[in-house]
Parts: C-alpha cells; sequence; structure tokens
C-alpha cells in the first residue's frame, strides 16, 4: 500500500515538473509572467511532493517491508533504526532517490527569494533546475524503481515488478540482506549525502549561467547572485572528499586514505573545476576577464557531476564502490552529451557579448596567478580524466584491460599541486591589475626568511634528507607564514587605528571582509592538509608478521605486542575476532589498540577494522590480518606509522571554519539603508 | 693413551680434517630462509588483484589473494626475482596487474599525452598573458592599470556599450 502511494506520488512529481517545463517555456514565448509563475509554483509543489515520497521509503525501511525489493537489498532485522535510515542512500534506487529530493529542495529555495531584480532569470533557472529533476525522476519511476516488489507468479517464478501480473502472488522474505558491511560507519553515514549536497548545490550557478546566456545578460550579475551557492556547494564537497578519505582510512584496512580509485577521482573532478571556478570568478568581479573561461568551466562542473553521479552508481568503471551496477550508464551518457552540446552551443552564440573588458599585462597581478592556478587546476583534471578513461580507450581498441593506478597519478600530479601551493603563497601578496617584482619583494623578504628558517629546523631536528618532503614542508611553512604575516599586518595596522584589542581587530577585520579572510583560513587548512598528506605518503613505514601470544613486531621505535585474542558472536549478527595489542616505545608503555574483524552472517562479508593510535605526530595503526582458531599458533598483523595523519582531519576543520567565514552573509547595503531612512524620518517618538 | 709418535700424528691429521671439513663445507645444507611477510608485501604491493578491481594485492582481503602472496612466497623461497615474479603474473592473468600500463603501442599515450595537454594549457595562458600584442614584444611587467572602468551596474553595462560602439565608429 504506501509502496504503491511512494510510487504514485514520484509519477505525479514527475509529470508536475514536465509541466513545470512547459509552463516555463510557454511563458517565456508569450511574455506572460503568469505562466512563469505557474512554472515557479509548480517547481515549488515539488518539493513537498518528493518528501512524502521519501519518507514513505524511509517507513517502508524502518518497518522491515522485505517484500519490497529495496528495502530487502540493503536493511535486515538486527539492523539499528538509525542505519536503516542511512540505508536510504545505501544503494542505488535511494540514493537516485535522495539525490531528487536534494535538487528539489534547492530549487526551491533559490525559486522561494524575491524576483524583482533578476525576473528575466528566473524562467531560464526553473527550466535548467526542473531538466535535471526530471531526468533522475526518469530514471527513477523507468529503470531503478525502489518501490517494485517481489512477486511468485502462477508458474513459480520471482519477479521484481511494481504492478504484478494476473494471479501473481506477493512474496515476503523472511528478513533481509543487510546494509554492506562497508557501510555502517559514521564517515560513510554522512559522505554520500555531503558529496550529494555538493553536486546537487552545483547545479544552481550553473543554471543562471545558462539563463544568463539565453538572455544576455552576460555581465557578472549571475556571477553575484549564485556566489554564495558555489562555495556552499565547493565546501559540501570537499567535506564529502575528506569524510570519504576518513572513512577509506579508518575501513578498508590499506593504511591510506586515497586509492586513486575511479569512483574517487570521479568525485575530485568536479572539485578540481569547481576550485578553478571559485578563484575565476573574481577575476570577472574584479578586472571583467576571463567571461567565456567562467561559462566553460561552470560548464564543465555541471557535466563533471552529472559524470560523477553516473560513475559511481552505473559500475561502467567498477571498484571498490562496486556495489552498484545496472543498466542506466548509457542514459546518463546521453544525458551528458546532450547538455554538453547545448551548453556550448548556448555559449558560442553569445561569444561576440563574453569579450574581455580589457587586458592581463603584469605577470605578477592577482589575475594573473590566479590564471596560473587554473592552468594547475585544468591539468590535474586533465590527467584525472585521462587516467580514468584510459582503461576503457583500451579495452575498447584492444582487448587489453590495464590499470592505471596510483604511481601515474602520483609522479603527474605531485609537481602541480606543489605549483598550486606555491601560488597559495605568493597570490595574497599580489594586487588586482599590477604588480610587479619589487612590490612583490618587500613583503615576501620576510616570510621568506622566516620559512627557510622553519624549514631548516625541521629537517635538522627530524633529519629529513628526501628533496621532495623538504621542498613540500617549505611550501607548507612558507604558505603559511605568508597568510598569518598577512593577516598580522592587517591586524596591526587596524589596531593603530582604531585601538582595538587584538581579538576585536580579528573579528572585524574577518566581518568586513569575509571573502578574503575566510580564504586566508582556507588556505591554512589546505597546508594543514598538506602537511598530513607529505607525512603519509612520504614517510609512511609498515611491517607484517606473524606473532605467538607475547611476542612482537618492531617499527620505527615502537614495539607492538600481541597481548590476547577473543572469538565472538555478537546480538547483531555478525562474528567478531578481537585481538588485544599494547603499543610501546623506548619500553614506556603507550596505548592498547584492539584491532578486530567483523564477519557479517547475511552478508557474507568480512571487514577489518584497524586499532588506531593517534597523535599530532604520528599514527600507529594495526590490522588483524588473520588468525588460527586454535590460538598456540598465533595471529598475523599488519603495522603501519603513519606520520603527520591527524593533520589532515584538522586541517579539514579549519577548512569548514574558513568557508563558514567567506559565506557568511553580510549585511544587505539595500536593508541598512532603509533603516537608516526610517530612523531619520522617525522624529522622537519614546 | 697415545702409543706411539704415528698415533699421534694420525691423530693430528683426522682433527686437521675434521676441522678444514666443518670450515669449507659450503652451507648448502641449510634450506634458503623464507621469505618475511614484508618481502612478499614489497612486491605484492606493487600488483593489482587479478579479479578484484582496483584493489592492490598487498591489502586484498579475499582467500584469493592470500594464495596470490603465498604463491610469492614461494617464488621468492625458489630464488626469483621480483621482476621474473612480476612477469610470471602478467602472463598468468594480463597486464591489468601491473599498477602502471607497460610503455608499448596504445599504452604510450597515456604517457604522452598528459604532458601534451598540459603544454597546451601552458601556451593558451602564455597566450592571454602576452594580450593581442604580436609575438616578439617583451612583457613589460610594469604597467599602468587598465583604463576602462569596470560596469557597476547594468546601467554602466549600455553605457560601456555605447562607448565602444562611438569608438568604433571613430576608427573607421
Amino acid at each position: 500500500m504506501l509502496a504503491n502511494f511512494g510510487f504514485g506520488v514520484l509519477v505525479i512529481t514527475f509529470l508536475l515538473s514536465l509541466y513545470g517545463i512547459g509552463a516555463a517555456v510557454w511563458g517565456i514565448h508569450r511574455k506572460s509572467p503568469t505562466w512563469v509563475d505557474s512554472a515557479r509554483a509548480a517547481m515549488m509543489l515539488t518539493w513537498p511532493l518528493i518528501t512524502l515520497s521519501a519518507l514513505s521509503l524511509i517507513v517502508l525501511l524502518l518497518t522491515n517491508q522485505f517484500q519490497v525489493n529495496f528495502v530487502y537489498q540493503v536493511t535486515s532485522r538486527s539492523m539499528p533504526l538509525y542505519l536503516k535510515i542511512t540505508a536510504l542512500w545505501g544503494g542505488q534506487e535511494g540514493s537516485l532517490v535522495f539525490w531528487s529530493w536534494l535538487m528539489s529542495s534547492f530549487a526551491s529555495a533559490v525559486t522561494l527569494r524575491k524576483w524583482e531584480r533578476d525576473r528575466e532569470f528566473l524562467p531560464w533557472v526553473i527550466i535548467v533546475a526542473l531538466v535535471t529533476l526530471t531526468f533522475f525522476l526518469g530514471l527513477v519511476i523507468f529503470v531503478e524503481n525502489p518501490f517494485a516488489r517481489y512477486w511468485q507468479t502462477p508458474g513459480g517464478q520471482t519477479i521484481i515488478a511494481m504492478i504484478p501480473p494476473a494471479g501473481a502472488t506477493a512474496l515476503i522474505p523472511p528478513d533481509g540482506n543487510g546494509l554492506n558491511p562497508l557501510l555502517r560507519h559514521p564517515g560513510m553515514i554522512a559522505h554520500p549525502p555531503m558529496l550529494y549536497l555538493g553536486f546537487v548545490s552545483f547545479v544552481i550557478p550553473y543554471s543562471f549561467a545558462i539563463a544568463a546566456l539565453v538572455t544576455g545578460r552576460t555581465d557578472d550579475r549571475w556571477i553575484r547572485l549564485t556566489r554564495r551557492w558555489t562555495l556552499v556547494a565547493w565546501l559540501f564537497l570537499s567535506i564529502g572528499l575528506v569524510l570519504g578519505m576518513r572513512w577509506a582510512y579508518d575501513v578498508l584496512g590499506w593504511g591510506g586514505y586515497w586509492g586513486w580509485d575511479p569512483v574517487e577521482i570521479a568525485a575530485l573532478m568536479p572539485w578540481l573545476s569547481g576550485t578553478a571556478f571559485l578563484h575565476s570568478v573574481m577575476i570577472q568581479e574584479k578586472r571583467g576577464l576571463m567571461k567565456r573561461w567562467n561559462m566553460i568551466l561552470i560548464i564543465l562542473t555541471y557535466d563533471l557531476v552529472i559524470f560523477g553521479t553516473f560513475l559511481t552508481r552505473s559500475g561502467v568503471l567498477s571498484s571498490v564502490h562496486a556495489f552498484a551496477q545496472s543498466s542506466i550508464g548509457p542514459l546518463f551518457f546521453g544525458f551528458i552529451g546532450l547538455t554538453f552540446i547545448i551548453s556550448l552551443a548556448l555559449l558560442l552564440y553569445r561569444w561576440n557579448d563574453l569579450r574581455s573588458e580589457g587586458e592581463m599585462n603584469s605577470l605578477l597581478s592577482r589575475e594573473s596567478l590566479f590564471l596560473l592556478n587554473n592552468l594547475l587546476f585544468m591539468s590535474i583534471l586533465a590527467v584525472c580524466f585521462w587516467g580514468v578513461i584510459y582503461p576503457l580507450i583500451s579495452e575498447l581498441f584492444t582487448g587489453q584491460k590495464v590499470t592505471v593506478g596510483p604511481p601515474f597519478y602520483q609522479s603527474t600530479t605531485g609537481p602541480l599541486f606543489a605549483g598550486l601551493l606555491l601560488l597559495m603563497g605568493i597570490a595574497p601578496l599580489s594586487a588586482w591589475g599590477h604588480s610587479s617584482m619589487k612590490l612583490l619583494g618587500r613583503h615576501i623578504l620576510k616570510p621568506l626568511v622566516f620559512s627557510l628558517v622553519l624549514l631548516a629546523v625541521a629537517a635538522f631536528w627530524l633529519k629529513v634528507t628526501l628533496w621532495a618532503a623538504l621542498l613540500g614542508f617549505w611550501l607548507v611553512a612558507f604558505v603559511g607564514s605568508v597568510t598569518l604575516y598577512e593577516y598580522g599586518r592587517a591586524v596591526l595596522a587596524r589596531r593603530r587605528a582604531t585601538r582595538e584589542n587584538l581579538l576585536a581587530a580579528l573579528w572585524h577585520l574577518a566581518a568586513r571582509n569575509r571573502r578574503r579572510y575566510g580564504g586566508y583560513i582556507i588556505h591554512l587548512g589546505v597546508i594543514m592538509m598538506a602537511l598530513g598528506v607529505i607525512g603519509i605518503d612520504m614517510f609512511q613505514t609498515q611491517t607484517q608478521g606473524t606473532l605467538k601470544q607475547g611476542q612482537s613486531l618492531q617499527l620505527d621505535g615502537y614495539t607492538i605486542t600481541y597481548n590476547s585474542l577473543a572469538v565472538f558472536d555478537t546480538n547483531d549478527n555478525r562474528n567478531v575476532a578481537r585481538a588485544v595489542v599494547s603499543v610501546s616505545k623506548d619500553g614506556r608503555f603507550l596505548a592498547e589498540l584492539h584491532p578486530r574483524r567483523d564477519y557479517y552472517y547475511e552478508s557474507q562479508q568480512p571487514m577489518t577494522i584497524p586499532g588506531l593510535r593517534t597523535t599530532l605526530a604520528d599514527d600507529i595503526y594495526v590490522i588483524l590480518v588473520d588468525w588460527q582458531p586454535i590460538s598456540a599458533q598465533g595471529a598475523t598483523f599488519k603495522v603501519y606509522h603513519n606520520p603527520l595523519v591527524l593533520w589532515m582531519w584538522l586541517g579539514g576543520i579549519v577548512f569548514i571554519l574558513g568557508t563558514l567565514v567567506a559565506a557568511w552573509p553580510e549585511p544587505d547595503p539595500e536593508a541598512a539603508i532603509e533603516r537608516v531612512k526610517r530612523r531619520a524620518t522617525a522624529p522622537a517618538r519614546a | 693413551m697415545l702409543k706411539s709418535r704415528r698415533e699421534i700424528i694420525a691423530l693430528a691429521v683426522l682433527g686437521l680434517t675434521l676441522a678444514l671439513a666443518f670450515v669449507f663445507t659450503p652451507p648448502v645444507l641449510a634450506q634458503q630462509p623464507t621469505p618475511s611477510d614484508d618481502q612478499v608485501n614489497a612486491i605484492a604491493h606493487q600488483l593489482y588483484c587479478p579479479v578484484c578491481e582496483n584493489v592492490p594485492l598487498d591489502v586484498c582481503p579475499t582467500q584469493a589473494c592470500a594464495q596470490w602472496r603465498e604463491l610469492i612466497r614461494e617464488k621468492l623461497a625458489a630464488g626469483w626475482s621480483e621482476q621474473q615474479i612480476k612477469n610470471y603474473f602478467v602472463a598468468q592473468y594480463g597486464e591489468r596487474v601491473l599498477a602502471a600500463p607497460p610503455r608499448r603501442g596504445l599504452n604510450w599515450l597515456v604517457y604522452i599525452l598528459p604532458p601534451l595537454f598540459i603544454l597546451g594549457g601552458v601556451y593558451l595562458v602564455y597566450r592571454v598573458l602576452r594580450g593581442s600584442r604580436p609575438a616578439g614584444a617583451a612583457a613589460t611587467p610594469l604597467s599602468p592599470p587598465p583604463a576602462t572602468p569596470q560596469p557597476l551596474s547594468p546601467d554602466d553595462e549600455y553605457l560601456r556599450r555605447v562607448e565602444e560602439e562611438l569608438r568604433k565608429r571613430e576608427q573607421a
């Protein structure tokens, strides 16, 4: 009953969004505000409808309705409540419903605001948002239906369908498969929603860009309107990526956080073009340059977002995420191709209107440095895209499957990322319009010297000789010094002028220029993450060995001793083998760790959970690889020593704080003027 | 008790022979030490699981991968070199077990195209930074800010376009 209701509501929503597209087109054709308002109403009505449908699905998940195929696939009786809710995005069909719900939410939020000033954008924004929404709803209704149920035909066959054939009876399995064990981790609960939030929010700037192209409003109005959306979209995408890294570190048992897996790269690519876009729009706002390039970037980001969703969902390039395989590949591919071609056609149509309003004539000006920033991001994107596509090309043309793995990506993108770090250090010192070596040189000297001193200290104290690591550490120190120096100079100047205390000066500075100081904080977050990356990528060591009880492994001065092992069943249907190991250094006991191996009976899948000891300096990461049931023989452990990894997660948090500062709404100047006027015209009423 | 000088010499020769025998016996009697897990992992790390997608052989948790790692251990114990073991896996399971496509045939594209693309990007950036000045003119690092004002609102946008039209007519 509820399944039919949920599906029916979804069909109504699909028809409603088709209507919305039609009404908007008609409204544009007839220049009729009434029709456009009707389209707007249709857009906003999709939200409560999809919410109802999603809620029905969640209720089905919570009440163990295993006759529904999706519920059977992702839940089981023994799962706790919160996991049953998050199972909504634990499978193909539910994920697509969730994606559609987010699309409807954001599009409705955008169409809620007052539209007096930019009325001509409205119908086109509605059209782009609804076209995207219709596509995803269509996928759900026609191809990946979460409400389809199990039926047994009179002939004894089991089928999955929405509407049963005549004479069929409902088939109700006693219990479900249960959520993939890899997904039962806090990071994995938040990672898909965060990524989807990021993906879907990028549709909004794209729809405004298309609206600008169609209506000929090719000034930077569309950028100013969507500035906050872009920043928030970028934030969610970044959080999603960092959560994914944390999940991989905690649960996949490689001792690492990034495997250059095609699906990881699929989520990274829109982030790369999105970050380039974030910087490049500032060039258009300040100097009126790069208008065509900004259009190209946002079109690219939109299609990469759909491509990213497609790669994760279609299993065309299977990977660790290969639990989602289906026939929606060609449909996605067609949609991406169509939108890309139409967007490019629109861009070519307005090509001449997007001419730049000047030139970049100073090599070291901020806009040229941002241009170099874009070059580096696009190069990394090109490398990633090529590496992801090539195995398909190889299989297509030579029949030979190949793997393009970490060595390729690391050696090509490493120098490019280093270049980006360098730019992060120089750009804050440069000015819009023009800059010179003399100008930069004056301000660069102190941070440069400071960073070299820091580097020397680090090199001698930590005995680092690897030149790549030295370069990396220097870049981190350099960017940190420049950023803090810039902030410090501004704070001191402000204090001299206003005589505030330090904290108040910091606060007011950031409040006055949120984008700049938010940006600086984000950059600090980035270099903290870079520090973690250098530590783990260049200095990770590992060892493996089989130990009897009481024996130890040695790694980098640490001693890891195997104390005991217990094997038992839990009440949520898994078998746990839990080892107790102690970590000590130079004879001093540091921590007791519990690496374990969980085996889920329902899905017959094992999961390794490492024992982790974390400090600012390094992580000790212990995995239980194997054990002999009769404890006489011993157990096999793998130990990783990961220096500086904690800085990655701390950097992620600083990242988020910085984006909040940058995105915090500034008081609306028009509202402030109104307030002042009202106060002036209202005489003493007290 | 030693009977005569001959017996002493015989005993000495025997003792010497035994001593020399111990010294010069090659240690071929002792087995090759079993390769440690670390040695196996060092090689497995450079290979990919032949059946699971994109999972390195040293971390793959399946039974099949455990057996493949044991296979590496056996081959190491038998004296095979790292390259020989890798070639064996490639011969058995195809080129996908390697972490990077071997440099031959179509695979050269993997290594050549990215640098070409990046160079193309560098050229584009160079063109933008030089503006539309003819090639060969030195770029002046110091130059006055551009004279065109920024459009502040849609009205100024029209003004700018009117100015541009007028300028075009003047030049015509």
